[in-house]
């Protein structure tokens, strides 16, 4: 086919995954935009398979198809639950993808100058095609196929953008590897939430960093394998030790990071082989994923450097002691203050994920709403693991979405408000945000929900939850504790509410 | 203490202070209690009732008086009924301070401690107190009834065998308590409801009663209430014209006009005018709810019932809440039943006065001889008022102006700044980059610039399904697995299948698992 061909699909894939990202303003185009994606990617592919530079075209498609078969597998048994764990693996996968291709595009250069000089032609060649040259080197470019043709026809300036573009791509490739294989392992509880870093702790990161460096100049200037080897490993190192070294809290902000690195990653090795589309498409993806760290971040008050660094600031004095005590009521003083309860809302959390008590809660709010009380649903921009992730809980239990409300959108209501239900989440309604300029989350905007008339928490026993910071809200005057797992505790609410 | 509650002596008033079922629950504060002959009959509550209640009964106010610790009224007494008040007596009722200042000090001179019920402060502890709400609750609900007791047609539209029925069209002003439950009853009726007050932010609170808010196309601030205790304030006579405007665009297309605007302490304020009624189509309904202050429609008779030239009928009756006695004798009671308790903290029939006491202090107008109205403010601020900018608000139009020009001109200065940095860059690497690079360059800022613009706009609770479809398509990479797969080497190909094969599963993963949430998305 025509090298035109090829571009004008490109074109229209990169129109598509426009539209397709734009579509997700709303819940109906979303729908359709996912169609956007799919369709983009197909016209992609195919204009790929049947352009220029490629071949076992028969190969590709088996592989594609096989890789579909296991994916969609994956994707139609995974739980809602676990679809932080399944986005970390899958960035894992386009980081090692990126590593391969960067590696593949040395090893062309490589060839691509062993074969010039076997023939006693000049390489990288001064300027201007092969063809320009001389015949003999016009005769080894013809004998290329594919990627390695595009390489010979390289100019001496042109083959040192190349190796930076590839150095890039594999670094940024490798980190995404190690750091999402790392996050995936904490999502899915493999791995200590917990931050852990090892002796040197932010030490180990900038020697790994410093060594790549010299390895960029290393290799830009003798274009051996062995800088790029080395530079893989410390790359590897950094993905894996920046990742350990983030609590479990914070892992909303990495996974939306390691989403924008892997868009980076796909940019870098756009370049490298000169395809407009991997540019486009991985400044898309990276773009998303910044602002996406960047609006959770936001959310919890915290620099973005502050996180990635890993573990919450120094506080600048002593938490506020709190005074009172939890006080615990059984499912049954629950079940009266919701029958007598005219607006009910409820505010989950990674707790109720965890114990995946979606469906129970989407139950009580119909029988709740049957019997004509409003019910709503206040979600945290950073209640989960990872941005929307009630959103797409309460989604998969159908619970309609014009009842489920943002912070801002719900903050107000809740002085009149008569019961609030707390299930499983902690820091996101922790009033000491407020109150204590000495507490860790100091600033963090929160829902306020101790303001409501009555507040019920659902939650496991009396520890802190995984950031470790006291609630005062569980010592409040109209705060009631009911322990337990939350989908046992609200399947045994069920038949009391009538 | 003994709790005594006498017949009600103002003409046509049916309601009464004490209720069998109040007084129950009185009796468990460790009250007695006792009632005048004949005082519940008007509202449905015979003497056998409250003697079954466990009520004494006294034949006479003058027995009552003599007897009653604590006596408990509706309306505010007459100069008779103070000079019945004994020394340390306490009387709790509607009272009105500041339109009855002699019967005020009358009572102070003679010692009696005066609960005014109509000055309970409007927070949200002393809402079970609240008779003014209860009261206002009833009389719009009552309104509604009246009205549509006077007027020729269906509330709601109907298609029937006989004829098509269009629904009637109500407009409300005034939402307080009084409009929103008008505003309740005409929705629940079928009604088309209007509504319409001074303060802005409720709004909200009348659309979630059913009706439809009027705007007006005003460029001033609107005031919210919460200044004010939650009352409507007067507005500026711009604003007031505006609002008539409009009122004038109604009236013709409206069938019930309930108008229920008051301003504290001041005469009603007329926002229905004579011309208004004139454009209204025959059998209409007015039913002027502020009668008693002069009414919002001037052609309103207090306590009557007219029909103007053009055939509408205006209703000025003030006695809505008596007219439904038995209700709201109910609600008045327990009213004075919750004060009752606020004022027996010890559960044990003795009354401590707490005049630290918010409520209590605020409501008492008369107290060990002297007179106690105006109360000091309330501690707790009656209504979370909206967070204001009292600082910005001041800034006269030149300061702002300045303001916007500095913000605009440090905004400028900062874009400046940028570009300049990064238009720099952009020439440093010009310089030393081939051009092939550049051209890509030009291609991947492009695309990070609108990436950036399309983000931002994506839904908060779309931010899963936003990471799950980025991430497949970052997959996009398996182009350059493809384009790589041909090359002649083995290691190479072997590397570029592996990477075909898992950004495959990535592709098929990320788009099916994508579908897969915003499939269940779905509007109630």
């Amino acid at each position: 086919m025509e090298f035109g061909f090829t571009t004008a699909a490109y074109v229209v894939a990169a129109v598509l995954f426009i539209l397709s990202l734009g579509g997700l303003n709303n819940q109906e185009s979303a729908k359709r935009a996912v169609w956007y994606g799919i369709v983009g990617m197909a016209l992609a592919i195919i204009a790929t398979l049947f352009g220029p530079g490629s071949g076992l075209w028969a190969l590709s498609l088996v592989l594609i198809a096989a890789g579909g078969v296991l994916g969609w597998y994956v994707a139609v048994r995974v739980q809602m639950t676990e679809m932080p764990q399944l986005i970390a693996a899958m960035h894992s996968l386009v980081g090692l993808a990126a590593v391969f291709v960067g590696f593949n595009t040395h090893v062309e250069i490589g060839r691509v100058a062993a074969a010039f000089a076997a023939a006693d032609v000049p390489f990288p060649l001064a300027e201007g095609g092969a063809h320009l040259v001389n015949a003999a080197a016009a005769a080894l470019t013809d004998g290329f196929h594919g990627f390695a043709a595009v390489v010979s026809e390289k100019t001496t300036a042109e083959i040192s953008v190349l190796r930076i573009e590839l150095f890039l791509g594999i670094f940024i490739g490798a980190i995404t590897f190690t750091g999402s294989i790392v996050a995936y392992g904490k999502l899915a509880g493999k791995v200590s939430s917990a931050a852990t870093k090892l002796p040197g702790g932010h030490g180990l990161n900038a020697g790994a960093a410093a060594i790549s460096l010299l390895c960029l100049i290393w290799y830009f200037n003798t274009g051996g394998f062995l800088p790029i080897f080395v530079m893989t490993l410390a790359a590897l190192f950094i993905g894996y030790h920046l990742i350990m070294g983030i609590g479990g809290a914070d892992m909303p902000v990495v996974v939306s990071m390691l989403n924008s690195y892997s868009g980076w990653a796909a940019a870098a090795i756009g370049f490298s082989l000169g395809n407009d589309l991997l540019i486009v498409v991985g400044a898309l993806v990276g773009s998303s994923g910044a602002i996406l760290s960047y609006i959770m971040c936001k959310a919890m008050n915290r620099q973005f450097v502050s996180v990635i660094l890993g573990g919450f600031g120094g506080s600048s004095g002593p938490a506020a002691e709190i005074e009172g005590e939890m006080v615990a009521i059984d499912g049954d003083g629950v079940a009266q203050a919701l029958n007598d309860a005219d607006s009910v809302v409820i505010v989950p959390g990674y707790g109720m994920a965890v114990a995946q008590a979606q469906n129970t809660v989407s139950e009580l709010t119909n029988k709740l709403r049957a019997k004509g009380k409003e019910v709503r649903f206040a979600i945290h921009p950073v209640a989960g693991r990872l941005p929307g992730h009630m959103n797409v809980l309460l989604a998969e239990a159908k619970v309609p979405y014009d009842i489920v409300l943002e912070m801002d959108e719900i903050n107000d209501d809740f002085p009149e408000t008569d019961v609030v239900i707390v299930i499983g989440s902690n820091d996101i309604v922790n009033p000491a945000a407020q109150d204590d300029p000495n507490s860790p989350i100091a600033g963090m905007p929160v829902l306020e929900v101790w303001k409501a008339k009555q507040v019920f928490v659902s939650k496991r026993g009396q520890g802190t939850g995984y950031s470790g910071i006291e609630n005062p809200l569980f010592f409040k005057d109209n705060t009631r504790m009911l322990y337990g797992d939350a989908k046992d505790s609200l399947s045994a609410l069920l038949p009391l509410v009538d | 203490m003994k709790i005594g509650t006498p017949k009600e002596i103002f003409e046509g008033e049916a309601r009464v202070a004490m209720t069998p079922e109040s007084a129950t629950a009185l009796q468990k504060l460790g009250h007695q209690c006792i009632i005048e002959a004949g005082a519940g009959v008007a509202a449905g509550f015979s003497d056998q009732l409250y003697e079954a209640a466990g009520v004494e009964i006294a034949p006479t106010a003058e027995a009552l008086f003599e007897s009653a610790d604590v006596v408990t009224k509706v309306r505010p007494p007459t100069e008779a009924e103070v000079e019945r008040l004994q020394k340390g007596q306490t009387l709790i009722s509607m009272f009105y301070p500041a339109a009855n200042e002699n019967l005020m000090k009358q009572a102070a001179e003679r010692g009696a401690t005066v609960v005014a019920m109509d000055m309970v402060p409007r927070i949200s502890r002393a809402q079970k107190m609240d008779a003014l709400s209860s009261m206002a609750n009833i009389a719009g609900y009552r309104a509604v009834i009246e009205a549509g007791n006077n007027f020729g047609r269906f509330f709601t539209g109907q298609v029937t065998a006989a004829g098509k029925v269009p629904p009637a069209k109500v407009l409300v002003v005034g939402a307080g308590v009084a409009g929103l439950a008008a505003i309740g009853t005409a929705t629940s009726l079928g009604a088309i409801t209007y509504a319409f007050d001074v303060r802005p932010e409720v709004a909200e609170q009348v659309e979630s009663m059913g009706a439809e808010f009027v705007y007006l196309d005003f460029e001033e601030e609107q005031q919210d209430g919460s200044g004010t205790g939650g009352y409507a304030a007067p507005s500026s006579p711009e604003f007031r014209e505006a609002q008539l405007a409009k009122f004038r665009e109604l009236a013709p297309d409206i069938d019930i006009v309930i108008t229920t605007a008051l301003i504290p302490n001041r005469e009603a304020p007329e926002l229905w005018t004579e011309d208004m009624v004139q454009a209204m189509k025959p059998g209409s309904v007015i039913v002027d709810l502020a009668a008693e202050r002069g009414g919002n429609c001037k052609l309103t008779v207090m306590d009557e019932k007219i029909v103007s030239e053009n055939g509408v009928t205006i209703i000025g009756y003030t006695d809505f809440a008596s007219r439904m006695a038995t209700q709201s004798s109910t609600l008045y009671a327990n009213n004075i039943r919750h004060m009752l308790a606020d004022l027996t903290p010890e559960k044990d029939g003795s009354i401590v006065h707490d005049m630290e006491d918010d409520v209590i202090r605020g409501a008492t107008i008369t107290h060990d001889d002297a007179v106690t109205f105006p109360p000091p403010p309330p501690k707790v601020q009656a209504i979370a008022a909206a967070p204001k900018k009292p600082a910005a608000r001041e800034l006269t139009a030149e300061e702002k102006r300045a303001k916007e020009v500095a913000a605009f001109k440090e905004a400028t200065k900062q874009q400046a700044i940028m570009l300049g940095i990064g238009a720099a860059a952009m020439l440093f690497i010009g310089a030393i980059a081939p051009a092939s690079f550049l051209q890509h360059f030009i291609v991947f800022v492009l695309a990070v610039f609108v990436g950036y613009q399309v983000i931002w706009g994506v839904a908060h609770s779309l931010h899963t399904p936003l990471m799950a479809v980025t991430n497949a398509i970052s997959s996009i990479i398996i182009l350059g697995a493809l384009m790589q797969v041909g090359s002649g080497s083995w290691l190479v190909i072997l590397l570029a299948a592996i990477s075909v094969f898992m950004a495959g599963i990535n592709i098929f993963g990320g788009f099916l698992v994508t579908r897969r949430m915003l499939a269940m998305f779905q509007k109630s």
